[in-house]
């Protein structure tokens, strides 16, 4: 199971979850394990957990979201691309989170600022009718001996 | 997947919450309530435990600072335990190693309470 990744087609595991919060460990342990299949680092790996909770979070915090949330892993060689998607009905792009101070701590846009910080590319669009569609990238730097 | 959360009085007018699992969307409202039942009762002074905490994201973090914003109104301090390097990053990259006291025992946790 732990083979180095030779194909360079990329391959894809896709996964359909309820939007709901008991189903986003679901989506991360999918991920890690895409993740791993490409070698990712123990680092690496917890990194594109915590960014696809973070996503599926965010579409479960925000209202107006679908019922369903779609998570595509994109397998390449040293590269992991990942999208999660929802079909719900948004306003507004996810609010930046920052680094904070106490006074102004606050949980609002933090996990974009966690995705966009352990991840090494990030996008996505809000649809008004269409919901999110976020889409993050991160590559092998670390593998283990 | 679950959290499992002890609380137990230690000494010096403060309680040990010692948490167990993973916390995330699903399980932290179950830690924001223990954390929210013992400031509801007045405790002001909290160590958290996350020596045995796996996994924290945002959600979790949002519970950790609602609890410190919280106690600090009444003059108390929330300090962590946590050994985890994964989630003591989580806390350096979102700059919450500056308003949490972040220790590797519970003794440090407790000797540092304000």
């Amino acid at each position: 199971m732990n083979q180095a990744v030779e194909q360079t087609a990329p391959e894809f595991v896709e996964l359909r979850i309820p939007a709901r919060a008991q189903w986003v460990a679901l989506a991360r342990l999918a991920a890690a394990v895409v993740a791993n299949h490409l070698h990712f680092s123990i680092e690496e790996i917890e990194d594109v957990k915590l960014a696809v909770a973070e996503a599926c979070a965010a579409v479960i915090q925000h209202d107006g979201h679908g019922e369903f949330i779609s998570l595509t892993c994109e397998a390449l060689p040293d590269v992991l691309r990942v999208r999660v998607r929802d079909s719900g009905r948004h306003s507004a792009a996810p609010a930046e989170g920052r680094r904070m101070n106490f006074d102004e701590a606050r949980v609002a846009g933090l996990g974009i600022f966690l995705i966009r910080t352990l991840m090494d590319e990030v996008s996505y669009d809000v649809h008004p009718q269409h919901g999110t569609d976020l889409v993050m990238v991160k590559r092998v730097t670390g593998r283990p001996e | 997947m679950d959290i499992k959360v002890n609380v137990r009085e230690a000494p010096g007018d403060c309680y040990v919450v010692e948490l167990n699992g993973e916390i995330d969307v699903y399980t932290s409202p179950k830690v924001k309530d223990a954390i929210g039942t013992l400031i509801d009762r007045g405790v002001y002074h909290l160590v958290i435990n996350l020596e045995k905490v796996r996994y924290i994201d945002s959600t979790g973090l949002g519970v950790l600072i609602g609890g410190l914003k919280r106690v600090r109104e009444h003059g108390g301090s929330v300090n962590l335990v946590c050994t985890n390097l994964q989630i003591k990053k989580i806390f350096d990259i979102t700059g919450l190693v500056k308003i949490f006291g972040i220790f590797d025992s519970e003794d440090a946790a407790m000797k540092a309470l304000v």
